[in-house]
């Protein structure tokens, strides 16, 4: 476990940058922790950040597609790279962990 | 007279019906199990046929054999589950009325989820070995290769037996060796997890025993489409990957009838307690194994584990009393790793594999988290036990509940 500062505000993150209690995620942090991962959230961006707060529980990339906000192709856009793991991240929630 | 009615007869199915009709009298209780085949599939022994290690005789018994008698067993296709009016519907008007069901159709492989995937080179140069046609369509081909890249790709999580896919590369590897082109055969393991397995330890293992084998590791690919003319698969991120043969771990899905019930997830999962087993929804209706979406390994040894916990709450259930027993996610898989070596994993929700023994504590005799012979006798041995013991409902020298004794921290 760590400190960081986000917005001016000291949160606890795991070691992974993963925030410890999502109750203190707001849009300003979002944003600051988007831009460590090189993203400028648009409003897009925050339709999907929703959708991951509030499906935490059961979240697959493929939920996310069919969420009707975008695609999965257009997830990948929107979070290059790991799209699941980034945007979780930048969502205050816990990382996600895949059950095999 | 009182009805448990059982949909699924499976691994999970077939153990919940021998125990069932044991513990219940017959005259208070009818139990009846529904499925539309006849023929129960060692399913574990797929993996085994592209390389002539099993023939399609040893992986196959008619589900008949299993049922105990008092059992009504029907062999039909199911219409659509009525939980709301405790009834099921069967094809071809018959309606069944239940007291209790528990739900146990599995998962299955749903290859037209991907675009390209049942293209033209399916079974021809495309290949599943999670269905018996599939296995024996790759063991024709596996005959007269003359070598070339071979990607094993998994589409999509979870999908069941986790371990089989990298089991498939290791015997790959050796009957390769042994045909004498194994410098000729590229092989490479194609993931959307970002290592060889979820967990830390076990992901360390069995990463170093994939590049000691010379298999190549392709992480945090997430399959879109197969383009059957550029022999390539892509990502959803543009990434492209080209095979001479592809073997495929088609997306998972549960049964269409869960989707026809209205009580699935996105991949036909019906949302069960992880604890209890029973569905979320509705008190009288239990899930076992594949077809939930507990979050857990998709497996046989999960199946067995669960249906002893299920079975103790149904007795709650039937006398109203509070459900007591807790599931707590335990998984067992032997690992097959080439060369007559064999690894073996124990886990559950809580704690991921780790080294240790298994299942006495300081003797064994299998390693966890090893590589050793025994542990691959362990695996030959297990299809005489699932077929004689484990289908059954008897007792195995195993406990339903994952041990931390003989484990190492």
């Amino acid at each position: 476990m760590a400190q960081k500062t986000y917005a001016g505000k000291s949160l606890e993150v795991t070691d992974d940058g993963y925030l410890v209690d999502p109750s203190k995620w707001n849009e300003e942090i979002a944003k600051e922790m988007a831009k460590e991962e090189g993203i400028e959230l648009t409003d897009k961006h925050f339709a999907v950040l929703k959708f991951i707060r509030e499906n935490e529980a059961s979240l697959t990339i493929r939920k996310v597609g069919n969420s009707g906000i975008v695609d999965i192709k257009g997830f990948y856009a929107l979070f290059p790279g790991g799209p699941l793991k980034i945007s979780s991240k930048i969502a205050g929630i816990r990382k996600p962990t895949s059950c095999v | 007279m009182k009805k448990i009615l059982i949909l699924g007869a499976g691994t999970g199915g077939t153990i919940m019906a021998n125990k069932l009709r044991k513990e219940l009298s017959r005259d208070e209780w009818e139990i009846t199990l529904v499925d539309k085949h006849k023929t129960h599939y060692y399913q574990p022994g797929f993996l085994f046929i592209p390389f002539g290690i099993y023939k399609e005789q040893d992986v196959i018994k008619p589900k008949a054999d299993f049922i105990p008698s008092g059992v009504k067993l029907l062999f039909n296709e199911i219409e659509k589950i009525d939980p709301e009016n405790n009834k099921v519907f069967l094809e071809g008007g018959q309606i069944l009325q239940y007291d209790f069901l528990i739900i146990a159709t599995g998962t299955r492989t749903s290859p037209e989820d991907t675009p390209g995937l049942k293209g033209e080179l399916w079974y021809k140069e495309i290949f599943d070995f999670y269905t018996i046609e599939g296995a024996l369509a790759l063991k024709e081909f596996f005959e007269t290769w003359q070598g070339g890249r071979l990607v094993m790709n998994i589409a999509e999580l979870p999908f069941k037996c986790p371990v089989a896919p990298l089991e498939f590369v290791f015997l790959a590897d050796e009957f390769f060796t042994k045909v004498g082109i194994r410098d000729k055969v590229d092989i490479t393991y194609v993931t959307p997890l970002s290592g060889a397995f979820t967990k830390p330890r076990a992901t360390k293992m069995l990463g170093e025993l994939l590049q000691e084998k010379n298999i190549t590791v392709i992480p945090d690919f997430y399959l879109e489409s197969v383009d059957n003319k550029e022999k390539v698969i892509r990502s959803y991120d543009g990434k492209e990957i080209p095979f001479d043969v592809l073997t495929i771990v088609p997306v998972n899905k549960g049964d269409e009838l869960i989707a026809r019930s209205g009580m699935g997830d996105d991949l036909n999962y019906i949302p069960t307690d992880k604890n209890t087993l029973r569905s979320e929804k509705y008190e009288n209706v239990f899930v076992l194994g594949d077809a939930s979406n507990i979050p857990t390994s998709k497996a046989g040894s999960v199946v067995h584990f669960a249906s002893e916990v299920l079975f103790k709450n149904l007795m709650c259930a039937i006398k109203g009393r509070k459900m007591r027993a807790h599931f707590d996610g335990h998984a067992n898989c032997y690992i097959e790793t080439g060369f007559g070596k064999g690894s073996i994993i124990d886990f559950n929700y809580e704690t991921e594999p780790l080294a240790g023994n298994y299942p006495l504590p300081g003797i064994g005799p299998f390693g966890l988290l090893q590589n050793t012979k025994m542990n691959h006798y362990g695996k030959v041995l297990f299809r005489w036990i699932y077929w004689h013991i484990l289908l059954k409902g008897k007792e195995l020298p195993v406990e339903s509940e994952m041990s931390m004794a003989g484990k190492k921290k």
